[in-house]
């Protein structure tokens, strides 16, 4: 196997992102650990959400409402615990665990109705569904309704890690990053993988060989799912704070932009897309320059939206087509 | 002794819309025989083709294979039981390689594909069967190639191999010569005589001099019903053929 350009690049990505805590150490400033853990996280959810709409051809409109699961799953724990003085809600292990099953119910009853419709009717119901879950939590009074829920305490991990420790927290995070990368490639490259993408490819060839896409679509958007959830468990984690405004479909379109950006069926492309993603929204919102009395960096979206379709114009692939070299596909 | 048939197809009926695609159609294929369907365009060829894969419902009628009744079962379930078809407007998996287009196939005929950490590049049991069938339809030396660098000669090649991959009793080939050249459409007769010794095989073309050559029985169709059978020779001298078919060519 030759190691490609793109290897190298891909690699020194992962090397910085490894160093960011001595880095941010280093320069005396902290804030840079907690935006590149946000960074991370969505590229987390990112990377799930591209199983499906770039090797599988299913634009789900709705992958956030899983990171709001898993968010509220924390905050809940965190509440009871608070509250009610119920401490084995605010175990890490009860509340991943939780996570992880309530997101996989959650996308299995979603996938289940949703990968009946094909094209824009399948973006409609995805959308409709976490809608739905987004209002359901902007609805319960008890876990603060539209106004969200502080999260007092972290999950306890029971001295395996202390997930107060920003550090120990943002190395969780991307190791979590590793091994999710690590999994799609495995998972895109198998025979499941391959189902997958035969039928994004061409549906009715499947269906003439032999296979029936619907169970292999339903465990692509349950598997989805569940990373989304966990994403959703460390984004917790990391905020203290977990609101319905996480499930709203504008971040499930961030997502979705991630991917597009990045480069639509390429490994590391949701990874390059959130990191571009969030450090411009960051950069250009913190243009400290002032036009006719309006702040730019206030307007900064205006300067973003055309840039994002420069880049969906003009270069296919997202970022993907700017690096030398081939990106991988699996 | 004639061989036993392989495929009944009784009383078959499609309509579309008031349009009758299939009218009343019955049909035997024997075991081992290369069954040619000719007939004008509109004649309802490629509608009998989706008909017998499972890809539309009949209205009635009912389709034996292998003697027993296939009416239930759907699409992929046909093609477990030995049904492959090749399709009239190539459709191949355009972003995948030649080999990964076999493979795909090869796959579907392995058991479920639950598999989730394997690397399908690497399983020689999947690799190992899709180069045979590409060394068969000599496709092998494209095999690294993706779909789109092919040429059409190519495409329809690969076209007729993912349908072997799938280890069928019997092939339903639609128009595989469409569009082809001169001399890819020869290499192709040369290609499906070979395979008529290894499968049954039912055969849409358009290109009379092929089915002629290659035919052990011709079925000649027009407005969805079968107005003669028989061998080649049989066919040619048929005045009712003459006069529906063969004559509007003369």
């Amino acid at each position: 196997m030759t190691l490609s350009i793109r290897f190298f690049i891909n690699a020194a990505l992962l090397i910085i992102l490894a160093l960011v805590p001595f880095l941010t150490d280093w320069a005396g400033d902290s804030f840079y650990t907690g935006l590149v853990s946000r960074i991370l996280i969505l590229a987390i959810a990112a990377l799930s959400l591209n199983l499906l709409i770039g090797y599988g051809g299913m634009v789900s409109f709705g992958h956030a409402a899983y990171i709001g699961v898993g968010a509220y799953v924390v905050g809940i724990g965190a509440f009871h615990a608070f509250e009610d003085g119920i401490d084995w809600m605010l175990n890490g292990y009860f509340q991943l665990f939780t996570t992880l099953a309530v997101s996989a119910v959650i996308a299995l009853i979603i996938g289940a109705i949703s990968l009946r419709t094909r094209g824009v009717y399948f973006i409609m119901i995805t959308m409709a569904f976490s809608q739905m879950l987004y209002f359901t939590a902007v609805g319960v009074e008890t876990y603060g309704a539209d106004d969200g829920l502080t999260i007092y305490s972290r999950s306890d991990m029971m001295g395996l890690i202390d997930l107060n420790d920003e550090k120990s927290l943002y190395y969780l995070i991307f190791v979590s990053l590793l091994a999710v990368l690590y999994l799609m490639h495995r998972l895109v490259g198998s025979q499941f993988g391959n189902v997958i993408r035969g039928t994004k490819s061409n549906e009715a060839r499947m269906r003439a060989i032999g296979y029936s896409p619907y169970k292999y679509r339903l465990t692509a958007f349950v598997i989805a799912g569940i990373i989304a959830g966990y994403a959703g468990f460390l984004m917790a984690n990391l905020s203290d704070f977990v609101s319905p405004d996480m499930m709203h479909w504008t971040r499930s379109g961030d997502l979705i932009i991630m991917i597009v950006l990045g480069g639509i069926a390429n490994l590391f492309g949701p990874l390059y897309g959130a990191v571009v993603f969030l450090m411009l929204g960051e950069l250009l919102s913190s243009i400290p320059l002032t036009i006719g009395g309006l702040s730019v960096g206030e307007y900064w979206q205006l300067i973003f939206g055309p840039l994002l379709i420069f880049i969906v114009l003009y270069a296919r692939n997202g970022i993907d087509s700017f690096l030398p070299g081939k990106g991988r596909r699996t | 002794m004639t061989a036993p048939d392989i495929l009944v197809v009784d009383k078959l009926v499609k309509h579309y819309d008031g349009l009758l695609a299939t009218d009343d159609l019955s049909l035997k294929v024997r075991e081992g025989e290369l069954h040619a369907i000719i007939g004008p365009n509109g004649a309802g060829k490629t509608t009998l083709i989706k008909q017998l894969t499972g890809e539309i419902a009949s209205d009635s009628g009912s389709v034996l294979f292998g003697g027993k009744n296939i009416h239930r079962l759907s699409e992929s379930e046909r093609s477990h039981i030995g049904l492959a078809r090749s399709f009239q407007i190539t459709s191949l998996f355009k972003d995948f390689t030649v080999l990964e287009n076999v493979i795909l196939a090869v796959q579907a005929h392995k058991g479920h594909s639950f598999r989730f950490w394997k690397k399908v590049d690497q399983d020689r049991t999947l690799t190992d069967p899709a180069l045979d069938i590409l060394r068969r339809l000599k496709l092998e030396d494209r095999k690294d190639e993706l779909v789109s660098a092919l040429s059409h000669g190519e495409q329809r090649q690969l076209e007729l191999a993912v349908a072997l991959a799938t280890e069928p009793k019997m092939l339903l080939l639609d128009e595989p010569m469409a569009g082809m050249s001169g001399e890819d459409s020869a290499r192709l007769v040369g290609t499906l005589a070979e395979l008529k010794t290894h499968y049954s095989i039912l055969l849409i073309e358009h290109d009379m001099d092929a089915v002629f050559s290659l035919a052990d029985r011709i079925t000649v169709l027009v407005y969805g019903q079968a107005i003669a059978t028989g061998t080649p020779d049989e066919i040619r001298e048929n005045a009712e053929v003459r006069q529906a078919y063969l004559g509007e060519e003369a």
